[in-house]
């Protein structure tokens, strides 16, 4: 029963999608670092919990009330709570392989950092010839590039770690 | 923790709060007006960041039984607030609707002499004995990295432009450094924010500060102006212009404090 209700609770939060890039899924971002439930005679109460990838983020309030009305489709689940953590902290490596391929499939280069430094490929044609236009962009997370080889101008999730 | 240690706890959570708060304000201040388009999209973002750190420091208060994090931001007068002076001064003549008379230079000089002292401080929350503090001065971290880099690079480049750059520049680090004395300062918790080790001693962030910068100077050729101290802001000393940004930072909380969001 239980891994009939974890694997629903997975399903669904795929379906929990960045409201600025809905190619990837809270999932797919590391985003989600634990959930748990408890079982109750109405049903599932289950907890979540997300750690966001920047502090200022104002997609954040969005998440959390996609991932309860997710959530709240899965048979017997009775309540939610999501809940924001900043321990252990969000670091870019938290993002799955499926969503590095979202990243791209959306146009933007996801973060990679090869012995200490931030290596930027052309989502589009995959080229390194490419320069940054501004480190900061349309969302707290992602930056401004020009790609020098198809003349395309795109962004990149700027890479964050403990290490800075 | 007694009483009088979460007192002391509290009026450093508010110190943090209250800087991110205004610096992120005047900050915002300048969407539009920025020197070129990069530049807003840019300075808006650091804003943003900066306003969301000022949130979690709220959140913290709230945690410790200060109140509602909403009501912390926007309800508290002016002699309640413990941000330094430098934070709240106006960003020029005028006002961001009308006619505004903004200094550029004078934005980059408090932007990056701000960061770096933030840069700082949160080095030194790290190691803070509060470990919900510690562990959020990790995560703001990660995102001063970026905000440090680009003041660094404005502040080196307008000093190697023009000499009405550099006139301007010297001007505008004469201002910052008059209103910089309290902002290692920890007010009258001093003591007690030391012996529980929420962060290292004024004067030992105070010497990191002039370490990390002294490099960058001398490479610009620039004398450090005198620094002083007309308010200490960590006491709930300030000057008028503090007034006038909070009235219009709560003006729609303020409406209906009972609204839901």
């Amino acid at each position: 029963m239980t891994t009939r209700l974890e694997q629903e609770i997975r399903q669904a939060l795929d379906t929990v999608k960045d409201p600025e890039i809905d190619a990837v899924s809270i999932l797919d971002l590391g985003m989600v670092e634990a959930t748990e439930w408890t079982e109750t005679p109405f049903g599932y109460d289950v907890r979540v919990t997300l750690l966001p990838t920047f502090l200022g983020c104002p997609a954040l309030d969005i998440i959390q009330k996609n991932t309860e009305s997710a959530l709240l489709q899965v048979p017997r689940v009775n309540t939610v709570n999501v809940v924001f953590l900043f321990d252990p902290p969000w670091t870019s490596d938290r993002i799955t392989e499926q969503g590095i391929a979202g990243l791209k499939s959306f146009g933007i280069a996801p973060p990679r950092v090869v012995d200490g430094k931030w290596e930027i490929d052309c989502p589009y044609c995959g080229s390194t010839f490419v320069s940054i236009e501004n480190l900061f962009g349309p969302t707290a997370c992602r930056s401004i590039l020009y790609c020098k080889s198809c003349k395309n101008p795109f962004e990149a999730m700027k890479p964050v770690s403990t290490l800075m | 923790m007694t009483e009088t240690e979460r007192l002391a706890l509290a009026s450093l959570l508010y110190q943090l709060a209250d800087d991110d708060f205004l610096y992120a304000y005047r900050g915002s201040e300048w969407l539009g007006l920025a020197p070129h388009i990069e530049e807003d999209v840019a300075s808006s973002s650091i804003a943003q960041d900066s306003m969301g750190h000022a949130a979690m420091y709220y959140q913290l208060l709230e945690e410790i039984g200060e109140g509602k994090a909403d009501a912390l931001a926007h309800v508290r007068l002016a002699h309640e607030r413990k941000n330094s002076v430098l934070v709240e001064r106006v960003n020029g003549p005028g006002y961001y609707m009308e006619n505004p008379e903004y200094d550029w230079a004078y934005a980059v000089v408090r932007n990056y002499c701000y960061t770096l002292a933030k840069k700082v401080r949160i080095d030194s929350l790290k190691k803070s004995s509060y470990t919900p503090l510690a562990a959020l001065a990790v995560k703001v971290n990660m995102e001063l990295y970026y905000h440090l880099l680009h003041w660094q690079t404005w502040f080196t480049q307008l000093y190697q432009s023009t000499e009405t750059a550099r006139q301007k520049m010297d001007a505008a680090l004469e201002r910052v450094l008059a209103d910089f004395g309290d902002l290692f300062d920890y007010g009258e918790a001093s003591e007690l924010i030391d012996e529980m080790r929420l962060i290292e001693g004024q004067g030992i962030l105070l010497d990191r500060w002039y370490q990390a910068l002294t490099p960058v100077l001398v490479d610009l050729n620039v004398t450090l102006p005198e620094m002083k101290m007309t308010y200490n802001g960590r006491n709930g000393e300030h000057s008028p212009d503090l007034n006038d940004a909070l009235s219009t930072l709560g003006e729609v909380y303020l409406l209906d404090q009972s609204a839901v969001w």
